[in-house]
């Protein structure tokens, strides 16, 4: 899979735990304001894949990574890029809802804003995410509140919202649902697709319905015999789901195993 | 004993019934232990406040001590004075005891860290004793003059690994997440730190702080040949400075009835502080989960 005008594309990607090989030589690339999915089952490297794109992956300790990653163009991982500069283009939603207990609604959102930015430009910017993760209406009247107030739902929303306040172009998704109810899901897989008109997203997942419901296009990964994930095929999702190119893509879909 | 009990030839129930009685009698063991720990502590409590409420009034608590023969007198410089020492104290282990802890929560891997862990742990098994020799040794003796600097010192060692641990345990305690939360929106490792984690981790710190302040509050071997006691109102923290465990010590081992009262009304109001102190801590750490 090769999208020409793909603002993140990874070429040759592995990824170390000390020894331990948990991404091995992948390629691809993530079409713009697109929803694309990381499939496979646990063990196969897509979390760490995800992470490796941010580079969020290297503050494990003994963690490294080979192979490029590109960000409109430019290697994330050559010395001259910035990492934070990098985190702020690349942001990111973790498996579990992660607002910082200390602070506020309003404090959470602003987060990742500089200091210096001046309070009504954070306010204006605070709305404006709010609005984009569609919790703005049933937090506008407690902005004040601790987000630990809210539900597990909302404070994913909440993370959300942190994540776009910082005007990313990519946001990144660890399993967002995985902890979460079904009417909550449902929320947040909207949330999705209306989110894929201004920004590439890339979501983990190991429910393939999620998959089939919210991306365009998905990729799936298995570990090979040294445990160490590799890519099987990326492919529109439509088609992956009714016709896969490799049998070990059938196999999962169909629920032969993992 | 599972064994036994369900391979015996018994009647089910009444291995049942032997189960339960064993659930019974070891519910009541350990809830006994439990009480003699509780109630040894209300025996002390109540004998110091029977024998000490007598002597604790107003004049009490704000006079000097009366010299020898002469009714009244009291512990107001002790109690300025173990208030100076522990505040300085604190002033000096405080700072340290928290980078420590924060270098060993963030940094902590390796043999160095690992010394230090070692070292720390080593010095919080000292006596209190050994150490108000040191500090006599290193700050009294070569200037041939006692002083609350010294005390102050003493107890800083004291508190020093207190404070390096618990703020170690504090600061590891806040999740991994929130600080990856907070790197991947793009924070430096620094404003991470201080902005997410350290406030995460501020009702433990600030638990931890009591309780090593409530520890050297009552501590008496260090300041025998440090602080050494003044009859006097003494704020200058380079002389010899009244204490209230030491003036405890000193009305108890007089031969003077009323002295000895004194030293009742003195231990109360010891007591009352460290009490007060782990109140504190408790009420902190607890408002931690207030919703």
């Amino acid at each position: 899979m090769n999208h020409p005008d793909a603002p993140l594309k990874v070429e040759d990607l592995s990824a170390f735990y000390g020894d331990m090989r948990a991404v091995a030589d992948v390629s691809m690339s993530f079409a713009p304001r697109n929803v694309t999915a990381l499939m496979g089952p646990s063990g196969c490297g897509k979390t760490t894949l995800l992470r490796c794109l941010n580079r969020i992956h290297e503050i494990a300790p003994g963690a490294r990574t080979e192979g490029t990653v590109l960000l409109d163009g430019e290697d994330v991982y050559d010395s001259e890029m910035s990492v934070i500069e990098l985190r702020r283009r690349v942001g990111m939603v973790f498996q579990r809802p992660n607002p910082f207990p200390t602070m506020s609604i309003f404090g959470n959102v602003v987060s990742g804003l500089s200091r210096s930015v001046p309070k009504n430009d954070k306010a204006a910017a605070a709305e404006k995410a709010l609005r984009s993760a569609a919790l703005w209406d049933e937090v506008k009247d407690k902005l004040g509140r601790p987000a630990t107030a809210l539900s597990g739902g909302q404070q994913q929303r909440l993370c959300i919202a942190r994540a776009l306040a910082v005007e990313p172009e990519v946001l990144l998704m660890d399993e967002p649902t995985s902890s979460l109810d079904p009417i909550s899901t449902l929320s947040i897989e909207e949330l999705m697709t209306k989110l894929a008109e201004h920004y590439t997203i890339v979501v983990v997942t190991h429910n393939m319905q999620q998959a089939a419901r919210v991306s365009r296009y998905a990729a799936f990964m298995l570990a090979d015999e040294t445990r160490a994930g590799r890519l099987v095929e990326m492919d529109e999702t439509s088609k992956m789901f009714t016709k896969p190119s490799d049998r070990r893509t059938e196999d999962y879909i169909t629920g032969r195993f993992g | 004993m599972m064994a036994v009990a369900e391979n015996a030839p018994r009647p089910r129930s009444y291995g049942l019934a032997i189960r339960h009685a064993i659930s019974f009698f070891g519910t009541a063991l350990t809830a006994v232990c439990a009480s003699i720990g509780a109630i040894c502590l209300l025996i002390i409590l109540g004998y110091v406040a029977v024998q000490g409420i007598g002597a604790v009034n107003w004049t009490f608590l704000t006079s000097l001590p009366a010299p020898v023969g002469e009714p009244g007198g009291g512990i107001g410089n002790g109690i300025i004075g173990t208030g100076i020492t522990v505040g300085l104290a604190t002033l000096l282990a405080a700072p340290i005891g928290l980078a420590c802890g924060l270098y060993l929560a963030l940094f902590g891997r390796g043999w160095f860290p690992e010394a230090v862990r070692f070292l720390s742990d080593v010095l919080s098994g000292i006596p209190s004793i050994a150490i108000g020799l040191f500090a006599y040794v290193v700050l009294v003796a070569p200037f041939h003059h006692f002083s609350a600097v010294s005390a102050a010192f003493a107890f800083a060692l004291l508190m020093l690994p207190i404070i390096l641990r618990t703020s170690e345990e504090a600061v590891r305690s806040v999740p991994r997440t929130m600080r990856e939360a907070a790197l991947a929106l793009g924070l430096s490792e620094f404003v991470t730190t201080m902005r997410i984690v350290v406030p995460a981790a501020r009702p433990a710190i600030i638990t931890g702080l009591l309780l090593s302040i409530a520890r050297v509050t009552g501590e008496t071997a260090p300041l025998l040949f440090t602080a050494f006691g003044s009859p006097l109102w003494e704020n200058n923290p380079l002389n010899p400075m009244a204490q209230l465990p030491l003036q405890v010590y000193n009305y108890a081992i007089s031969p003077y009835k009323s002295w000895h009262q004194q030293a009742w009304g003195g231990a109360l109001v010891l007591i009352l502080a460290v009490l007060v102190l782990n109140v504190l801590a408790r009420a902190v750490l607890s408002s931690r989960w207030r919703r």
